[in-house]
């Protein structure tokens, strides 16, 4: 049995979870595969409705990553009346164009993708979202739910800085215990351990040393 | 050896007579019978792998022994890409090896961090901690390359004196057998290089003739 859409996935899950509230985030590639955006509080039971549901039985998850969304800023134009000098001196109201920029903070997200063995169907795309990059980087972990993410949370908490609430052993688990840096960070920028480049420089006569 | 005694001897083995002088039996011995260390890090070890196998059979140089012990080990062939959380453990393995001891470094990884080098995690080629004696370029370099480089690094054994000022690292009292060993920083590995291994790190003189440094 294939999977119903994702309006019909919401609508299930917030008749069954009570205050979950699920946004669907599209996904305009010809692939079309939107994903599900879950609130912090019921991201635990949202992902225990999934695994146990008779018909879903969403019993295995593929795929935890992590995504970066650097704060971003918009800058749009906007029509705008105003009064502008013209060439003879006189004060005259004109539209004018004038670019708004807006600030858009940035966020991380943690990507998990759910499959079913048992009815062999997929994938469910669901997503987590961080406050911000800064200091409010938790979301809830779902390791409890499905066992395998344990491993990738640890990657997406090394590399991205995702802290997962509730994870059973968070701890790095590529770089080392003392590195201090999120390396798939937009941001990141790598220790400065190049060497000066060195060039062929051409032997005074006599003075070859190849031959 | 002067050329008069090169040619004597070759005049003397052209009438039956063998003659040889101590360092020649000495490095002939020692050129031929290299156990490589059993270690591989990445694709590349699997290129070693089959030239030790029989269709490229490194067996022929001598060199079919691979030690499962630094400590028996003659030579290291750092196979791979060396990633910053190895490589304290690859300079570990090196320091383990009693002297005489040497360091093929394979692929474009290994000598300079290869398609990783503008990565987080890879370490921009294994000479920045130790000595490394023969480069192979390659990615990976085939079997023929390895043999080659082997080879190489035969001949240079072959010519190491035993005695007098251009006598190798192991026969000099006052040179080190060992390296420090890196450690994990806080962004990277602590220090970055080695400036005395490390020849053409800045501050240090460019080591070969050829070379000069782009300001």
């Amino acid at each position: 049995m294939a999977l119903p859409s994702p309006d019909e996935i919401k609508a299930q899950i917030e008749a069954g979870v009570p205050g979950a509230s699920v946004t669907i985030i599209q996904n305009g590639s010809p692939s079309g595969q939107h994903s599900l955006l879950l609130d912090h509080a019921h991201a635990g039971g949202v992902a225990k409705f999934l695994r146990d549901h008779a018909e879903w039985r969403l019993d295995y998850c593929t795929l935890v990553t992590g995504v970066d969304w650097p704060d971003t800023e918009t800058s749009e134009k906007v029509k705008v009346k105003k009064l502008v000098k013209g060439a003879d001196g006189t004060e005259s109201e004109q539209e004018v164009d004038e670019v708004r920029k807006t600030k858009v903070p940035g966020f991380l997200e943690a990507v998990y993708h759910l499959y079913s063995m048992e009815k062999k169907h997929g994938p469910v795309v669901l997503r987590l979202r961080t406050g911000n990059r800064t200091d409010d980087t938790r979301v809830p972990s779902l390791t409890p739910v499905w066992r395998g993410a344990e491993f990738q949370e640890r990657e997406a908490f090394d590399l991205y800085g995702i802290v997962f609430e509730g994870h059973p052993d968070l701890r790095r688990i590529l770089m080392w215990d003392g590195f201090k840096d999120y390396p798939m960070r937009k941001d990141y920028v790598a220790p400065a351990d190049e060497i000066p480049l060195v060039e062929a420089r051409t032997p005074a006569p006599g003075q070859e040393t190849h031959g | 050896m002067a050329d008069e005694l090169k040619e004597l001897k070759i005049e003397l083995s052209k009438n039956g007579i063998f003659t040889t002088t101590l360092e020649e039996l000495y490095n002939w011995g020692r050129k031929n019978s290299v156990w490589p260390l059993t270690f591989g890090l990445a694709c590349c070890a699997i290129e070693m792998i089959a030239t030790t196998m029989a269709r490229y059979d490194l067996a022929r140089f001598g060199a079919e022994v691979f030690r499962p012990s630094p400590r028996q080990a003659d030579l290291i062939i750092v196979s791979g890409t060396v990633t910053k959380k190895m490589a304290p453990q690859v300079v570990r393995l090196y320091n383990q090896m009693p002297e005489p001891k040497y360091v093929i470094a394979m692929g474009a990884c290994a000598i300079s961090g290869g398609p990783f080098r503008d990565g987080y995690n890879v370490l921009k080629g294994i000479d920045r901690y130790i000595p490394v004696d023969v480069h192979i370029p390659g990615c990976p370099p085939r079997p023929e390359a390895l043999i080659h480089a082997f080879m190489t690094l035969q001949n240079k054994i072959e010519e190491q004196a035993l005695a007098g000022s251009a006598r190798p690292r192991h026969l000099q009292k006052d040179l080190p057998s060992e390296f420090p060993v890196p450690e994990f920083g806080e962004h990277g590995l602590e220090p970055p290089q080695n400036d005395l291994v490390f020849h053409d790190a800045p501050g240090y003189p460019v080591s070969h003739p050829d070379l000069k440094v782009i300001q």
